[in-house]
């Protein structure tokens, strides 16, 4: 494990034997992230942001799924580790934000209940210094008058201050590394911000490893140091944000710069769907999965359908691009054909 | 919270009254439908060898001549100030509460309910407790377990207990466990708590184990489905996210979710069962509501079925009254918003 490395995924599978078959929704998959940096993950719905994620905090059911490869948070290894030893990490040094905060929180116990609920897992704390704490935290995710609001229910809360709730609920026994699966998905556009300014503030403040799994490239944008595209529940582009968003190399990214919705980009009319329907993951098509949308495939010279693409390197130092196409001409492509029509919309 | 104990009450009253009128309705109408007329239900009283003026008459004195909501207005005033019955051979009595009089025992209905319903609810409280707790627990461990072979064979036991009809378990247990093996009480033994626990008990324990096995059975699948049904919400994932162990996260949080629907259900069979647990009462020979009513019926003794019916009718409102108010304890959602 690379210095300063805080997690590392390392060649993740995890699928789920069906009636129709084996879904292979993770399909090795690689990754690294720093305390303090963001790891953004994006990808169209089923791309198996969601399942890596559960992956990470071992939430997989082991009658249901199997998971393999090498998942290293801190210098444990999770994916052989016992599933107590798991357990006594969830929560404490790995910790979650869910989408939809109301369907996350248990409707019968109230707020200040499941934070305190959650101190108290991991310290052997009266319940009157674990409120106390809970409080506090949830002032820290701002909300108005904690002390009073700490001992209400999850539906007398709204949308964003329920995500706060959500956020203050991870964040009580400071973990390191926190993963937000969609943080802002279920909110409006305002509250959105917000939300992302307080993951911002509270990363930098906590200097955790803050893994973002989003539709949403404009929260990628805000947050994200690294990013990694997903399709069919592999890696098909990886590098910094930076080199993401002005120099991609891989089709279906430029596909899904030009699909996906942003904050900064309200003008929601004029995205243009990415053609073609996402992979089956039970069969994905030979080749390179992505060659039955990718309008570049007959560029390949028919490689596209009977090879897949190894994720290599590319241009930029740790900039990674899974397909066949040269280099040089993905670059061109993006500077001639694709950046022009991005920015004309 | 109060507002919403006033609702319910409010509504619940309203629905004693929809409830009481359809009940009395029906026993007005059935017997006409068959062609009584009011001097036949006036021979019913004065019997079969009186003049057809004496039958007229009684009938005039009974009211049955009156429209059937006066009829029903008499009733429920009965019910709250006592009434009169006057026949000819003299008047007689029913105190208040008057849940009818009976023309062939000569005799309110009333206190004979009171009579039989400590013998249902000592049925109905027996078995629901055992029906609780076994059909839950068997629900709960078949969820956790599901596939299993303790799932199976739970789940195989208790379709069979949901649909074998309690007279032929009933029959059958008494056949095997009092005349064979004479372990339990044969039926028809039955004897009050007030005289005495021991035989109270021993005479009750088939028929609890008997009805309890209905229900559980029903109890355990529904258990199970629910059950299922909360482990895979959201909240329970989040649950499994902070590290709560596995125990915490299914009962604090899958079951506690689980049962609220279950509350429901309880508070309606339970009221039912408290009208009467019909077929159980009458395998074994229990002298409750229920055999109570099977045997009035048995007798045409029309006004011991209109009471006996009633008071069913007003457990059920009542069970449901309780459901509504408890459901408002256990989700919040109700109870604020
Ligand atoms: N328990 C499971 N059994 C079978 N298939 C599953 C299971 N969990 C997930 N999958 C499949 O894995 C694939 C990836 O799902 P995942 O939830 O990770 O997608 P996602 O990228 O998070 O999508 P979205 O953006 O819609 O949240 C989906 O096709 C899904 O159907
Ligand atoms: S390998 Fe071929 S089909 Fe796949 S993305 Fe590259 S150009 Fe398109
Ligand atoms: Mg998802």
């Amino acid at each position: 494990m690379a210095a300063g490395t805080f997690l590392e995924v390392k060649d993740l599978k995890i699928s789920f034997p069906t009636d129709d078959g084996l879904v292979k929704s993770v399909d090795g998959l690689s990754f690294q992230l720093e305390r303090g940096k963001t790891l953004g993950i994006v990808g169209e719905s089923g791309s198996g942001k969601s399942v890596t994620s559960l992956g990470i905090l071992g939430l997989h059911n082991k009658r249901n799924a199997q998971v393999s490869g090498e998942i290293w948070l801190d210098g444990d290894e999770l994916v052989s580790a016992g599933a107590e030893t798991v357990r006594a990490l969830r929560g404490n040094k790995m910790a979650m934000i869910f989408q939809d905060p109301l369907s996350a929180m248990h409707p019968f116990y109230t707020i200040g209940h499941q934070i305190i609920e959650a101190y108290r897992v991991h310290h052997k704390v009266s319940k009157k210094v674990a409120r106390k704490h809970a409080i506090d935290m949830l002032g820290r995710v701002g909300i108005p008058q904690p002390e009073r609001r700490v001992d209400d229910y999850p539906h007398q809360f709204s949308g964003g201050m329920r995500q706060r709730a959500m956020i203050a609920m991870a964040l009580v026994n400071d973990p390191q590394l926190l993963i937000a699966d969609e943080p802002t998905t279920a909110l409006d556009v305002t509250v959105q911000a917000q939300i992302l300014d307080l993951m911002h503030k509270l990363q930098e403040e906590f200097n955790s490893a803050l893994i973002v799994i989003t539709h949403d490239l404009g929260v990628v944008a805000e947050l994200a140091d690294d990013v990694l595209v997903m399709y069919g529940g592999r890696c098909i582009e990886y590098g910094t944000a930076r080199t993401i968003f002005e120099q991609p190399e891989h089709p279906y990214t430029w596909g899904l710069l030009g699909s996906m919705p942003r904050i900064d980009r309200p003008n929601l009319d004029r995205l243009v769907p990415i053609p073609g329907l996402p992979p089956s993951l039970i069969n994905l098509p030979t080749g390179c999965a992505f060659h039955p949308r990718c309008a570049y495939e007959p560029r390949t010279g028919g490689l596209g359908r009977s090879l897949s693409p190894e994720l290599a390197g590319s241009g930029q130092p740790g900039h990674l691009v899974r397909c066949h196409l040269p280099t040089d001409e993905r670059q061109r492509i993006w500077r001639e054909d694709v950046k022009p029509k991005l920015e004309a919309q | 919270m109060i507002t919403y104990i006033i609702r319910r009450l409010l509504a619940a009253v309203l629905l004693l009254f929809i409830v009481s009128a359809a009940v009395f309705s029906i026993f007005y109408l059935v017997p006409r439908l068959v062609g009584a007329t009011p001097e036949t239900l006036a021979t019913r009283y004065v019997g079969r060898s009186a003049t057809p003026e004496t039958v007229n008459l009684i009938a005039h004195k009974l009211g049955f001549y009156d429209p059937i909501w006066v009829q029903y207005g008499r009733w429920v005033k009965g019910i709250f100030l006592g009434s009169e019955y006057d026949y000819g051979s003299g008047t007689e009595q029913c105190p208040a509460p008057c849940f009818g009089y009976s023309f062939i025992t000569r005799q309110p209905v009333w206190p004979d309910l009171l009579d039989r319903l400590p013998v249902t609810l000592s049925l109905a409280v027996g078995a629901a407790t055992l029906w609780v707790i076994f059909g839950v627990a068997t629900g709960v461990l078949s969820a956790l377990r599901r596939g299993s072979l303790l799932d199976r064979a739970a789940m195989g036991v208790s379709l069979a207990g949901v649909s074998m009809p309690i007279f032929f378990t009933g029959l059958i247990s008494l056949l095997v466990f009092s005349y064979q093996l004479k372990w339990t009480a044969a039926g028809g033994s039955y004897t009050p708590f007030t005289e005495n626990p021991g035989d109270w008990f021993y005479s009750l324990l088939l028929p609890w184990i008997v009805l309890a096995f209905q229900f559980s059975a029903q109890y355990a699948r529904l258990t199970r489905a629910g059950m299922l049904e909360t482990l895979g919400e959201d909240y329970i994932r989040t649950a499994r996210a902070k590290g709560l162990p596995e125990r915490a996260v299914t009962v604090q949080h899958g079951l506690r979710a689980a049962l609220t629907p279950l509350l429901t259900i309880f508070g309606l069979d339970f009221g039912l069962l408290l009208g009467g647990a019909v077929l159980t009462e009458q395998v074994f020979s229990l002298p409750g509501l229920g055999k109570y009513a099977v045997d009035a019926i048995t007798n045409n003794d029309l006004p011991k079925v209109l009471g006996v019916t009633m008071m069913a009718a007003l457990f059920v409102v009542v069970a449901n009254l309780v459901v509504d108010l408890l459901y408002a304890v256990v989700d919040p959602r109700v109870r604020i918003n």
